[in-house]
Order: structure tokens, then sequence, then C-alpha cells
């Protein structure tokens, strides 16, 4: 039996490799310089780790070192992005192109444009399996967009969007194109090139590294984009974000790149395996059960399924030595089911039902055959106590009932 | 969040979980919530027709971990009350036994008025003129 409690919520937050850890503990007490010092030895060792991230960070996205902006994690990065772009090239326009199932970080800074009546955004819909439609993103845009973003790989449901094509298109149109790769970047090949994407966020805690720190890729050619910074001080980072380098968290996000980078292909296969074992098995020994998300473009680690007739929080509970989430309401604290589950068109009811496995390099197929049976086990207990599984049974069809809700 | 030790039991072994037959007059049905909101409880009670005495309950719970928590309370509460006196159950209670969380409070209302609207449908049967009709309906099935 493997060791308890089990953690597959890999898209929450994941550990830090050792390997990373390792990096950076010389940059707590022994190497502790201030990278802006450029006058003694201390302030050079720090700004060579800094510089040495830089790099390790623009291999695994395929951009230049210089291009690459740190910040305290990828809801700066995305407030940075956005709230930059509008603000610098606002003589030129105010209209924004997005998607309704974008991180909070994302969707809030929208609102937070409008609401100061900086920006118009449209927020595209997507189809039932969470994806963009290409073809949508060009029709929404304006001789006034300025930005379209657009992110790479959904937290929740692990769908990929058709990211090269939306940027070649913002590109044609002259948009700048931001994208939120928090989930993608280190997990799947992105090449900012390849995909035309002028501004990137990534997040270190997202793929082994440690919490409270990220990056802004910003495109310096082809064409050179510009942000407006959102926070005054002493000008670090080109004046795009003042603030004194955190150098340990830097060191450990450039560390994460690196061994993701070399180790990506492997550890995708690895995934992939322990993914599709998990999805068969749920799906061979439970009726009605239905997956959120693409059926092949979605992320490898990731799996979201609806347990219909048992509600999501009750079924974590059930699961108290695995740690996984889930879209219902009752696990929220606003009380409402999660928004991008229903915005793939699936019922309130199965967004309730919804469990999301994060699988990650850590996890083995012991963990997976354990995580099998218990979910099994507690999806037919919990089952056995809904009274929504015993109408259904009974033939009732659960549409067509009268309910007294509150 | 944590969940108290009294609502993990009652997860980990509900009580008077299952369902009575509907049609038997002696049995009121309550099914509160929508499945739209995420709670659907089910509350069965049979009733002694002479003494209104209620002398068991079952339960089904479609709901977060409290919600199922406080259904199975709810079973345990009602049983040997005068139906006058079940009908005075009070949320609070449920909240205090199982010490909820304010966000969980909902749950136990949910619980609450499962108990009314078990009570008020073997009303229907038994007080609103027609215990006859209920009867006859039950010999029909049966
Ligand atoms: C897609 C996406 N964007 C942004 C964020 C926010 O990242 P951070 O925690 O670094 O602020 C997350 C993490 O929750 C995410 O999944
Ligand atoms: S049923 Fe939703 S919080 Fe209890």
């Amino acid at each position: 039996m493997p060791k308890l409690p089990i953690y597959m919520d890999n898209h929450a937050t994941t550990p830090v490799d050792q390997r990373v850890l390792e990096a950076m503990l010389p940059y707590f007490s022994e190497k502790f310089g201030n990278a802006a010092s450029r006058n003694h030895s201390f302030g050079w060792e720090a700004e060579e780790a800094v510089d040495r991230a830089r790099g390790q960070i623009a291999q695994l996205i395929k951009a230049k070192s210089k291009e690459i902006i740190f910040t305290s994690g990828a809801t700066e990065s995305d407030n940075l992005a956005i709230k930059g772009v509008v603000e610098f090239y606002k003589e030129k326009g105010d209209h924004i192109v997005t998607c309704v199932t974008e991180h909070k970080a994302v969707l809030d800074s929208c609102r937070a444009l409008e609401r100061a009546g900086k920006a118009t955004v449209t927020y595209l819909p997507v189809d039932k399996y969470g994806m963009v439609d290409p073809d949508a993103v060009r029709k929404a845009i304006t001789d006034r967009t300025v930005l379209v973003t657009i992110m790479y790989a959904n937290n929740e449901v692990g769908t990929i969007h058709p990211v090269a094509e939306i940027g070649r298109i913002a590109r044609e149109r002259g948009a700048v194109f931001h994208c939120d790769a928090v989930q993608a970047a280190g997990k799947i090949p992105v090449d900012v090139d390849r995909d035309h994407i002028d501004l990137l966020s990534i997040s270190a805690h997202k793929i082994y590294g440690p919490k409270g720190v990220g990056a802004l890729y910003v495109r310096s050619k082809g064409p050179r984009v510009r942000i407006t910074p959102q926070m005054d001080g002493g000008g670090h980072e080109r004046g795009m974000r003042s603030g004194t380098l955190n150098v340990t968290g830097i060191v450990g996000l450039g560390k994460a790149c690196e061994v993701a980078a070399s180790e990506m292909a492997e550890e995708n296969r690895r995934l992939l395996d322990l993914r599709d074992k998990l999805q068969a098995g749920i799906f061979e020994r439970l009726d009605e059960v239905s997956l959120n998300g693409h059926p092949t473009e979605r992320l490898p680690g990731n799996l979201n399924v609806s347990f219909a007739y048992v509600e999501g929080e009750s079924l974590l509970m059930g699961l108290h030595d695995i740690a996984v989430s889930s879209g219902s309401a009752c696990t929220s604290a606003t009380l409402e089911p999660s928004y991008v589950i229903r915005a793939l068109g699936v019922s309130d009811e199965l967004a309730h039902s919804s469990i999301r496995f994060g699988l990650g390099r850590f996890n083995t197929e012991a963990e997976v055959d354990f995580v099998t049976d218990r979910v099994t086990h507690e999806v037919k207990r919990l089952r056995e106590m809904s009274p929504l599984y015993e109408m259904a049974r009974d033939g009732i069809d659960l549409k067509s009932v009268q309910w007294k809700a509150e | 969040m944590a969940y108290s030790d009294k609502v993990i039991d009652h997860y980990n072994n509900p009580r008077n979980v299952g369902s009575f037959d509907k049609s038997d007059a002696d049995v009121g049905t309550g099914i509160v919530g929508a499945p739209e909101c995420g709670d659907v409880m089910k509350l069965q009670l049979r009733i002694n027709p002479d003494s209104r005495v209620i002398e068991d309950a079952r339960f089904k719970t479609f709901g977060c971990g409290s919600a199922i928590a406080s259904s199975s309370y709810v079973t345990e509460l009602v049983k040997g009350k005068h139906i006058d006196e079940a009908m005075t159950i009070k949320n609070t209670v449920i909240v205090s036994e199982l010490n909820l969380p304010p966000v969980k409070i909902h749950c136990s209302v949910l619980a609450e008025d499962a108990i009314k609207a078990a009570i008020g449908d073997w009303k229907k049967h038994h007080e609103d003129g027609e215990p006859a009709a209920a009867e006859q309906r039950k010999a029909q099935e049966g």
C-alpha cells in the first residue's frame, strides 16, 4: 500500500523538487546579496544567479534571456501584462478579447479595467470540451483591439487551446497576444515564436519550484511589445517591475525550468500512462461518470470527472487520505459551482459532482491503483445514500421534478 | 476546512439510511433542496396514526458531508417524538450538536425543512379530511 496521504492535486501546487531546493539553499544566507548591488561581489554573485535563471526560463519557452521579467507569481504576471498593455496602447484602442474559462487573475484584471472605464472586453465562450474556437477570436477582433489574452491550458479541465493559431490571428490583426501558460510551460512544449506569443505568464510553484515567484515573458523583437509598469520604485527589470529581486525564488524557478525542459518528454509519457490508467479504471468500474475537458487535447496529468448523483465535497470527505479538488459549490466560498465546468455546458448538478485529479512528477502507479479503488468504493457508498440515484434508478427523470429549493 | 468529530462519525456511520414505501399511509416523505444547488435531502418518517409519535425514520441525502451528517442526526433526533414536538425542532440544535461552521448552517436548515416537509406530507393523508383516500390508495397499490 502506498504511503498516505496521497497528493493528487498538482494543478493547485506542487512540492519543491529536491534538486530545486538544493540549488536555492546557498542563496539564503551564504550568497545573500542584492542583485541590484553593482559594486561588490555579493551583488555580482546574486546577479549572476539571476541571469542564469533568466537563461533557464528563456530556454524552456524558446525566448531570449533579456525578455524575462521576474514577478511575485503568475497573478502578478497576468495583472502586469493585461493592465500594462491596455495602459501603454491606450491611444491605439481599448478592446480586449479573452475567454470565459480563464483564471481569475486574468478575468478579474479585465473586469477591473472595464469598471475603471479603461477597456471593453469580449469574453469568448468555449465548446463542450472547454476549447476556444480560433475563428471566434478572429471575428471578435476589431480595429480597437489591443490585446488578446487566452490561456495555454486550463487549470481545471486541462484543455489545451489552439494557441499557435490564436497567436497567428492576433499577430495578423496587430493585437498583442498574452498567454497565461502557468499550467502548460514545463509540462508541454511551449515556443513563443512558433505560437506567436508576445507576453507569457509562468509560475514556479506549479512546476516543482517555490511559491511566490513567477515570470512574465515580454517580446523584444518582431514586434517589440511594451507595457506600462504597475508598481513604482527603483526601476528594476528594465523599469517594468520595480522591487528587489527574490533571488532564492528566482534561482528555484530557473532550476525548475531546467529540470522540466530536460525531463519533459519522459515525464509526459509516464504521466499519460498513469492518467490513462486512472481514467480507464474509474470508467470501467463505475457507470454514469463523465469526462470534463477535451478527450485528447488535454494536459497529461489532468483528469476531471463528474460522478453523477454524488456531491463533490462529500466525496472529497470520503477520500480524506487523498488530496484532490472539486468543482462543487460546497467547497467554494461563494457557494457557486465551478464557472469553468459550467462554461462547458455541463449541468449545475454535474458541476457539483466534479472531481479534479492532478497527477504530477511524484505520483506512482501504486497510488493510482489505490485512488481508483477508494474512489470506486466511495462513489458506490455515497450513491446508496443518494436520493437522486434512487430516483434515477426508479426511472424518474430528475429534470421533470419540481424541486422545493429555498 | 476541518470537520468536527461528530460530522465525521455520522458521515462514516450514517444512521438510518434507506427508504420506506412512499405509498404507505403511515409514512410521511419530505424531499427538500435541488440538485442544481448541490443538495437534496429525502427524509421519511413512520408515524403512528393514533399516538402521532414518530416511530422510525430513514434518510437519503445528496449533499456535502455536513448535509449528510445533519440528516443522519435528525433521524435519531425525531424518533420517539410526537409530531408537534418534532415540528418545533430548530436547525440551531443541529448546528450545536454537530459543531457546524457558519458556511454549513444552510445544510442544517435543510434538515429542519425536511422534518417539516415529511410531517406535512403525512398530515396531508391524515388531517386534510382525506385519510380514507390514502388508505384506499394503499389498498390499491398493495
Ligand atoms: C492558469 C493559472 N493562472 C494563474 C495562476 C496564479 O498563479 P500564482 O499562484 O503564481 O499567482 C494559477 C494558479 O492558481 C493558474 O492555474
Ligand atoms: S450541501 Fe452544500 S454546503 Fe452542505
